[in-house]
């Protein structure tokens, strides 16, 4: 019974059950959902298309899950990924093969955004919304100054390749979303990064004076977010196979803070889950794909992502969970046996 | 004590999961007395205060209040009847002036609006009735502790209180502040209130109580008058055992072993920083305790933070190991072997959300560097082995800290320094809000730490604890060392007299 | 004389002086590069041109000094104008019946949000998020054109305006001088503002001591759902029109704006009077952009990036500065409260002082 109990309180439990209750629902819709085959040499297939989708935002998601876990918040994402788009697009415009140099410009501006940010919040000690507010708010005009306003085709084919093409049949990108996963999961478990991390979102002050150097290491986190975003932003553009300063990675910092907690990170720092930002992650865009493939009118997609992120919240909070507990023992008597005393405050 | 109490407690009972707090508690406040509660941590002072104010509510038995049986469900209620509450931590809104904090949320009205000018004109009237006078528009922030807790007095009492409940009210108060404040007690019993306090401070118990309540294991042990109660009785009934009264005895009479002269550990030569602490020479030998005495302030922690690279020094030299030494951040300290206990354990020591384990090895952890992990196994066999080795109780190393009683946690803190394997402690205040065993359970450790040869830097504001343990003072006033005397050559008294400026 | 120089400088209430002097700086500046900058007709215009961004930006003052944040208020503002546009063109309701209608769903909508966050202890940031989402989202499901509205009401609301000497006030400027009258009364003249001061400073104290802090924190977030639908209200009056795109972004100009202002996130300090100044400034530099002509747009994202984190480092230079000052200099900002001393007590045995008199009044 314990054991029972100890897996539902696994803070994996109710983002997988979401994932699954939504794949049950395309399964509803469409008994092939799943179905994978093999075309022109690559897998094809709806869950192939959902990872595809879904690997920029994984990846923005992995920068934002540290910053959050240090109790900052990086909502200058969604610039970074416009304008390292910007940056690459104008190196391939000059001279299409030169996309070594593209990637890492691209990278190089990710990583300076993130270094800004980094500075301000660490040693400067801004508030880190209104930190990465300003370069969200300037880094669009930025990314627009890059562009000209213009929206930049890329054709460059080694480009493209990043975003669009296969390896060993599987998308490229979910190989870099991979990658870069297993990358920061061997960082934060294998070293005492993850520890160290954790401990600055719970308490920055004593991490201080225990000997760590705190700035350093959440300098380093949103640098980390600034890669990522960047990364992020290489994928995107050559999806599209064009840089948009104005609407590449529009909102999508948003989506990521929403991948986070639904994957049961908390906004107040400290522990953090890297698998349940990866399937917060899968949610979202899984929740896109549902509502698309059902029917549901494209307007209506956004209801539709408020309405799951309350109802999950709302499950996650345990102030919640305690008030629906307490409204089914009264109203099922046999439910009534006490687990909990009422003490608990 | 002619009236019938004004607040009583008759067979109550209060479980938790897994523990019983309250055992039938009968207790007893008279209007005009002060009462103090008195018993270790988790001996079901805090419980019963909770009852008491309508946070939890009782499994059984009854509450009076004047005579008539009360029931709370909220806070609001018990305040609402007359029963008052000030907390250890000031629970005021600090960018709130002084005379908006005395009022939220019943600030007069006039034609609708707020009337500032009789907010600050009656602000200041409640003060006075407690002898204090200040420029009520300013913020609260902009004054230390002891005057926003008059200020959280004056809020109690501006409607009518029938019961004042103060939490230990005195832990951030030097002797001056505690004085004032017992001064104002006094003169509210006269009016009638009844006053129950607690506190872990046993001088202050017998300056100012009336009548002592003992508790232990959840049962009131007892009910006193403070007159007929000798200390070493209170303490063996709080503790239950004759064995701490030996232990009182035997401490108050043995004077540190005095050592030979070694060259210091650490040597600061003129160290200060502009605006927090003027410049100072202070040495820390290997197996001898350096206590620091002064009045809140003076600068001890202060000093503490300088020496650790807490705060970073524009003035002086610092030799560590009798090499020059740079003192820019904690980090340079903790690898010259330099540990810090901190004086706010909750807010500057524990990690809260981490277990115990994490929170033994962070230091060490943290002076290896990120690269290179204990390991999971490690970490658990160092975490049993402090775990043991300070009699930490808790049911295992993966309990989070947050919920270990005081002295656990001060043990916890200790534990993370020791396994770093220091050559020199600076322990600040790591008594302070723990219990009497568990206080004494520490200060051995502390001294078995130094006779092995472990140099310590020892902050109390108890200046007996301070003369008692320590092989040499320092006296601080005002953020600078005005005196160093050896430990068994000074007397209370002495002491006392230097931090007041007397000459020696 | 001391006295007002030593409140301008007070820590608190530097930065809104700040804001101001800055402000009046631009605009010099503006009048100085171009001919007919420095007029009425130029002031008086900044007020019409962003009343709904005042209005908002108020609203999200009151939610950022309890300590909240509201992110839905730009999707609330575009709802109200298309709810505004259907009910005038397609229900063909009176405006009599439409303006109330609709002030009362946004101050439903806020008030379901600041439920959620106060009664489930859900994040600020989340649930406005959703919010936002949920409106934009309505917005789309009732129609994605953009719905015109010829309703002759409408027209001679918007088409009113006040002279005054060579500028003009319209309607909706007037709504917006009235709205900030009302909102600086609530601050600082009912329970309800200061006790909206008091969570932002401590909510846990606030409680303790009793205050009502589950009404105040609904209320709040009701009260910027009002601000948002009264913000559409003068949007649709300034657009006659309502579209389901518009007001993106609008969240952050008015958190913006309301941080130039000298509000702080943390809550607790603020002044709604800031937030007026910090939209003015705002709309000077889109002024100044324009007047200058040469500009692209973009650079105005830039320019206010930079005017953030010019205003941003100065409150942190402040900050600083205050908590040194305040705890005599032990730099030890985490205390809530500050334990140094003005005076060294009197040692126990000393002689006991019968008044104690902290800080002389000047």
């Amino acid at each position: 019974m314990t054991r029972i109990r100890t897996a539902l309180q696994h803070s994996l439990l109710w983002p997988c059950v979401t994932l699954v209750a939504l794949v049950l629902l395309d399964l509803a819709h469409n008994p092939a959902f799943l179905s994978v085959t093999m075309l022109d040499g690559h897998l094809f297939g709806a869950p192939i298309d959902i990872l595809n989708r879904a690997a920029p935002l994984v990846l923005v998601s992995l920068g934002m899950t540290l910053v959050i876990a240090t109790r900052g918040i990086d909502i200058s994402v969604g610039a970074v990924v416009a304008i390292a788009g910007a940056a690459a697009a104008t190196i391939l415009a000059d001279d299409p093969s030169r996309v070594g140099l593209a990637l890492m410009a691209a990278l190089a501006v990710g990583v300076l955004a993130g270094m800004w940010n980094g500075l301000l919040v660490a040693f400067v000690g801004m508030q880190p919304i209104i930190a990465t507010l300003i370069l969200m708010v300037a880094g669009r005009g930025v990314a627009q100054l890059l562009t000209g306003g213009q929206i930049i085709p890329i054709g460059a084919p080694g480009y493209l390749m990043v975003g669009g093409g296969y390896l060993a049949s599987i998308p490229c990108s979910v190989w870099v979303a991979t990658g870069a996963l297993a990358l920061t999961a061997l960082l934060m478990n294998r070293t005492a990064l993850g520890l160290f991390i954790r401990a600055i979102g719970v308490n920055p002050v004593a991490t201080r004076l225990v000997g760590l150097r705190s700035n350093a290491l959440v300098f380093g986190v949103y640098t980390f977010s600034g890669l990522t975003a960047a990364l992020a932003g290489v994928l995107i553009s050559s999806n599209v196979r064009s840089a948009d300063g104005n609407n590449a990675g529009l909102l999508l910092e948003l989506d990521a803070i929403l991948a986070v907690t639904l994957g049961g990170t908390s906004l107040l720092g400290g522990r953090f889950s890297l698998a349940g930002t990866v399937v917060g992650a899968l949610i979202i865009q899984t929740l896109t794909y549902t509502t698309y493939s059902i029917g549901v009118p494209p307007e209506a997609t956004l209801v539709v992502k408020a309405a799951v992120v309350l109802v999950v919240s709302v499950i996650q909070s345990a102030t919640a969970r305690a008030w629906l507990m307490r409204q089914l023992r009264r109203g099922l008597p046999f439910a009534a046996k006490k687990t909990v005393s009422e003490a608990a405050r | 004590m002619t009236a019938s109490p004004i607040l009583e407690t008759i067979g109550l009972e209060k479980t938790f999961p897994g523990v019983k707090a309250l055992r039938k508690v009968d207790f007893r406040l008279f209007p005009g007395e002060i009462h103090t509660l008195m018993g270790q941590n988790g001996a079901g002072k805090s419980t019963l205060i909770n009852v008491l104010t309508g946070v939890h509510a009782p499994d059984a038995g009854e509450i009076l209040l004047g005579g008539k049986p009360v029931e709370f469900s909220t806070p609001l209620e018990a305040e609402a009847a007359g029963i008052r509450t000030l907390y250890q931590e000031v629970n005021l809104c600090p960018n709130l002036s002084v005379a908006e904090n005395v009022f939220a949320g019943r600030q007069p009205k006039r034609r609708g609006a707020i009337d500032w000018r009789l907010i600050h004109a009656r602000a200041e009237a409640a003060l006075a009735e407690l002898n204090v006078s200040l420029d009520v528009t300013k913020s609260l922030d902009t004054y230390p502790i002891a005057v926003q807790q008059m200020v959280a007095i004056a809020r109690a009492l501006s409607v009518d209180a029938r019961v004042l409940i103060l939490d230990e009210p005195t832990s951030s108060l030097d002797d001056g502040e505690v004085t004032r404040l017992f001064d104002v007690l006094r003169k509210l019993k006269q009016s009638g209130i009844g006053i129950l306090f607690v506190t872990h401070f046993l001088e202050q118990t017998y300056a100012v109580s009336d009548r002592i309540t003992v508790m232990r294991n959840g049962e009131r042990e007892g009910e006193y008058l403070a007159q007929d109660l000798p200390v070493e009785l209170l303490v063996s009934k709080m503790v239950g055992h004759e064995r701490m009264t030996e232990r009182l005895k035997r401490a108050a009479t043995e004077p540190p072993a005095q050592k030979a002269a070694v060259p210091p550990f650490v040597e600061l030569r003129g160290v200060g920083r502009r605006g927090l602490m003027n410049p100072v020479d202070i040495d820390v030998q290997p197996g001898q305790i350096l206590g620091l005495a002064g009045l809140l302030g003076s600068g001890r922690t202060e000093t503490a933070r300088l020496m650790f690279g807490a705060e970073r020094a524009d003035a002086g030299t610092v030799t560590i190991g009798g090499r020059p030494a740079k003192l820019h951040s904690p980090r340079d300290a903790v690898r010259h072997g330099v540990g810090y206990c901190p004086e706010d354990r909750k807010k500057e020591g524990i990690v809260a959300d981490l277990s115990i384990r994490e929170n033994i090895i962070l230091a060490l952890q943290a002076r290896r560097g990120w690269w290179r992990p204990l390991g999971r196994a490690r970490e658990r066999q160092i975490a049993d082995d402090y775990i043991a080795r300070l009699g930490i109780k808790a049911r295992d190393a993966e309990q989070p800290i947050g919920l270990l009683s005081g002295g656990n946690q001060q043990k916890v803190l200790l534990a993370r320094w020791l396994a770093t394997e220091p050559k020199m402690l600076i322990l600040d205040e790591p008594t302070r809000g723990i219990d009497v065993a568990a206080k004494f359970e520490i200060m051995d450790r502390v001294l078995a730490l130094c006779a092995k040869g472990l140099g310590i830097l020892f902050i109390s504001s108890e200046v007996s604890e301070v003369v008692r343990v320590s092989h040499r003072i320092a006296v601080l006033r005002d953020r600078r060392k005005v005196a160093e005397v050896a430990g068994n050559a000074a007397s209370e008294d002495q002491v006392y007299r230097l931090i007041a400026g007397g000459s020696e | 004389m001391r006295n007002l120089l030593d409140r301008l400088v007070d820590p608190r209430t530097l930065p809104i002086v700040v804001t101001v002097v800055l402000f009046a700086a631009l605009f010099g500046f503006g009048s100085v590069m171009y001919t007919g900058f420095f007029s009425l007709q130029v002031l008086l215009g900044l007020i019409v041109d962003n009343a709904f961004l005042l209005i908002v930006a108020i609203g999200m003052t009151f939610v950022i000094v309890s300590g909240g944040i509201d992110l839905s208020v730009g999707s609330v503002v575009a709802l109200t104008t298309i709810l505004a546009a259907v009910f005038a063109e397609r229900f063909h309701w009176p405006v009599w019946v439409i303006v109330p209608l609709v002030l009362a769903a946004g101050t439903l909508y806020g008030a379901a949000m600041g439920a959620l966050i106060h009664f489930f202890r859900l994040q600020p940031f989340i649930v406005t998020l959703a919010g936002m989402f949920l409106a934009r989202g309505a917005c789309f499901l009732i129609t994605t054109q953009s719905i015109t509205i010829n309703d002759p009401a409408f027209h001679a609301i918007s088409g009113y305006h006040l002279d005054i000497g060579s500028g003009s006030l319209t309607a909706g400027a007037l709504i917006a001088l009235a709205t900030l009258a009302v909102a600086i009364f609530i601050a600082h003249f009912t329970r309800f503002g200061r006790n909206v001061y008091a969570i932002g400073g401590n909510e846990r104290s606030a409680l303790l001591m009793g205050l009502p802090v589950a009404r105040t924190k609904v209320g709040v977030y009701a009260l910027s759902g009002f601000c948002s639908a009264l913000g559409g209200l003068v949007f649709t009056l300034y657009v006659l029109s309502g579209y389901g795109l518009q007001g993106q972004g609008m969240e952050l100009d008015a958190i913006a704006a309301t941080v130039i202002g000298g509000t702080l996130l943390t809550g607790g300090v603020g002044y709604v009077i800031g937030s007026v100044f910090g939209v003015g400034i705002l709309g000077t530099i889109q002024t100044l952009i324009t007047f200058d002509g040469t500009l692209s747009s973009w650079w105005t994202r830039i320019v206010i990036g930079a005017l953030l984190c010019a205003f941003c480092l100065l409150q942190r230079v402040i900050e600083r500065h205050a908590a040194r000052r305040k705890s005599n200099g032990t730099g030890m900002q985490q205390r809530a409260s500050s334990r140094e001393r003005r005076r060294p007590a009197e040692p126990e045995s000393g002689p006991r002082t019968d008044s104690v008199a902290m800080t002389p009044r000047s």
